[in-house]
């Protein structure tokens, strides 16, 4: 059996919103191991993208545990927080966030700068390849407003990649972009998940869960289905299946 | 190597908004250069009155007929008719701190040779006058104290009235001039001494001896003013007090009563103007000083407003590892970096500045290196206090509220 990355216990998360309380979880547990590849699902308002911000360590969880790679993040403080995220986790965001006038390849860099065991030239070097592995070498001096959506989505990608993570946190990230371009971030998620990251998603989008290996559904705050995708396509085969387009 | 990555960032932040911050360092740079400009012109101006009346003679002692009331509405002192010939003797005579002493009238006019004529001003006076005014003569000789004794009509002429009633480079020495129709010999020419600090031109006089101008042209037979020397700067003090108890008993002047005469030392003179010109230049710098914290106001300003444009981009800083400590210094350092870069443009323009008014305005300038320590410091300081605040608020910042902000 392989090394367990998340473990969550009994998560709830509760906002205050003046007199009303809302539960956006309700006590949530899963643990996922190293190299899956799963897919959280559920409509707007499940509680998934607060999830998600849980497993990232930008929020905290009103009760319940939480364990990346068996620390309790419970007991860290933010600065270690910071670290947690730095080092362990990359994210990925449906709007890009991106540096605007910024160039990809620093972008790219970003997280490096807030780790100082990394020296520049190495900062340089591992940016580049991390460009490099999303296909984007000759636009690495654009800056995002030089880039299309799915070309800014994958300079997102090199950056959560650039630090080495345990796990690719992704929220919707092909929520801004059409089936193509959806379906060409999917193969790059692949493709890392086959060099063994593990890979949270976040999305509403059914077709896009049929390219993970697991699939979890959350509705009002609780899970209601946790299942194994025995089926799954490929992203690029997919993609070659999509009509030709015109231009 | 962080507070270098974060010097980069912060680096980064001010190259992306070139024109804002040029706009939030103008704040600074005409603070900074005009606190430097205005110290540069009260130092300037404080020390050419000092230079002036050093050569007017710094041992110099003048005694004035009349009260002293430096009040705002003072008399001419020439109206009053309390100082005599007698007094002048009785000073002469008593005072033992003096070196130099001569009596003072004079009166303005009209100096007429041939069809050309100048309106000036005659002092008459003894041999020692030029002793005590420390003034060479650039030709002739001095009249001598006989043909003050015998009211001779004899007088020495400055350099602007030469330039008028001598317009075609005569030579004046052995001339006849007329002043207000008293015919006088020219037997000589003062060394040019050009203007004063007040304006006054220094070489549009006629100096003749006092008998004559006393008797023959202004008819009168008290002094304007008496003017000594005393016997070095540190007897000056002395001086003053020397005279004053001469002149009380000589009056016979009770107790209860002020003194009918000012005497006054030109170290007196000296604290007196300088004490003008350094309000003057406390309250030049206390509206650069103003212009300086406003500059800062704007640092904090378009700190305040970049904290809150960026929230969504600390967001993502934190997201990918920042720290709160990390985001305070970023921009802390960019608060520190456009200060202090506007502290060094505002030196550079306030010497360039002061340059220009010593050259164009003809002013006198001096510029302290204590007012270049002095508003710099005041600048860097102005950049960590006013971005402290906003730098502070951006590091507590929750990075999922501050993702979220649109």
């Amino acid at each position: 059996m392989s090394k367990e990355i998340i473990k969550i216990e009994d998560l709830k998360r509760e906002f205050t919103m003046g007199a009303e309380t809302v539960r956006a979880l309700r006590g949530v547990s899963f643990t996922i191991n190293e190299g899956e590849f799963v897919t959280i699902m559920g409509s707007s308002g499940s509680g998934k993208s607060t999830l998600l911000n849980i497993l990232g360590c930008l929020d905290q969880p009103t009760s319940g545990n939480y364990e990346i790679d068996g620390v309790k993040m419970k007991d860290l403080s933010k600065n270690q927080l910071a670290t947690i995220r730095n080092e362990k986790i990359g994210f990925i965001f449906q709007s890009y966030n991106l540096l605007a006038r910024t160039s990809a390849l620093e972008n790219v860099e970003l997280p490096l700068f807030y780790n100082s065991k990394v020296s520049s030239e190495e900062r340089k070097d591992r940016a580049t390849k991390a460009i490099e592995m999303v296909g984007l070498s000759d636009r690495k001096d654009h800056t995002p407003s030089q880039l299309s959506g799915g070309q800014q989505q994958r300079v997102a990608i090199a950056r959560s990649l650039v630090n080495n993570p345990v796990m690719i946190l992704a929220d919707e990230a092909t929520g801004n972009l059409d089936t193509r371009t959806a379906y060409e971030i999917m193969s790059i998620f692949q493709e890392l998940n086959k060099q063994g990251i593990t890979i949270v998603f976040v999305t509403h989008e059914p077709d896009i869960a049929l390219f993970s290996n697991r699939t979890i559904v959350l509705k009002d705050g609780n899970i209601i289905k946790d299942y194994q995708n025995h089926n799954i396509q490929s992203a690029t085969e997919e993609l070659a299946k999509l009509p030709k387009q015109d231009d | 190597m962080r507070l270098l990555n974060l010097l980069k960032i912060a680096f980064k932040a001010i190259v992306l908004n070139k024109m804002r911050t040029l706009l939030t360092m103008l704040g600074i740079i005409i603070g900074v250069a005009s606190v430097i400009a205005m110290l540069a012109i009260g130092e300037g101006s404080k020390e050419s009155i000092r230079t002036t009346i050093s050569a007017m003679g710094s041992n110099m002692i003048t005694i004035r007929p009349g009260a002293d009331d430096r009040g705002p509405a003072r008399g001419s002192g020439g109206d009053v008719q309390t100082l005599t010939l007698d007094d002048y003797e009785v000073i002469k005579e008593k005072a033992t701190t003096l070196s130099y002493i001569t009596p003072i009238v004079n009166g303005g006019g009209q100096v007429i040779n041939g069809s050309n004529n100048w309106p000036s001003t005659i002092y008459g006076v003894n041999p020692d006058y030029l002793n005590i005014k420390v003034v060479d003569l650039q030709s002739g000789s001095m009249f001598t104290d006989a043909e003050v004794k015998s009211a001779s009509k004899v007088a020495l002429i400055g350099q602007t009235v030469v330039d008028n009633v001598f317009p075609d480079g005569q030579e004046p020495v052995g001339q006849m001039i007329r002043f207000d129709n008293i015919p006088f010999k020219v037997i000589g020419v003062l060394e040019e001494k050009g203007e004063n600090t007040f304006g006054q031109d220094q070489d549009d006089v006629v100096i003749a001896p006092y008998t004559t101008v006393q008797k023959r042209i202004l008819a009168i037979d008290y002094l304007n003013q008496v003017m000594a020397s005393a016997i070095s700067e540190d007897d000056a003090p002395e001086a003053v007090t020397q005279v004053t108890e001469i002149l009380r008993s000589q009056h016979k002047l009770l107790d209860s009563e002020d003194d009918d005469f000012t005497v006054r030392s030109m170290e007196e003179l000296i604290s007196t103007f300088s004490s003008t010109s350094e309000m003057l230049t406390i309250l030049l710098v206390a509206v650069a000083s103003i212009s300086l914290l406003i500059g800062g106001i704007g640092i904090m300003n378009i700190m305040y407003v970049s904290v809150k444009e960026r929230t969504k981009e600390i967001g993502l800083r934190m997201a990918v590892g920042a720290k709160g400590a990390d985001i305070l210094m970023q921009f802390l350092i960019e608060a520190i970096l456009i200060s202090i870069t506007g502290g060094l443009l505002g030196v550079l323009l306030g010497l360039g500045a002061t340059v220009f008014i010593e050259k164009f305005l003809n002013w006198p300038t001096s510029v302290a290196l204590y007012s270049i320590i002095i508003s710099f410091a005041v600048c860097a300081v102005t950049g960590i206090f006013f971005g402290w605040y906003p730098a502070r608020k951006a590091s507590a910042l929750d990075p999922i509220t501050a993702l979220r902000y649109e």
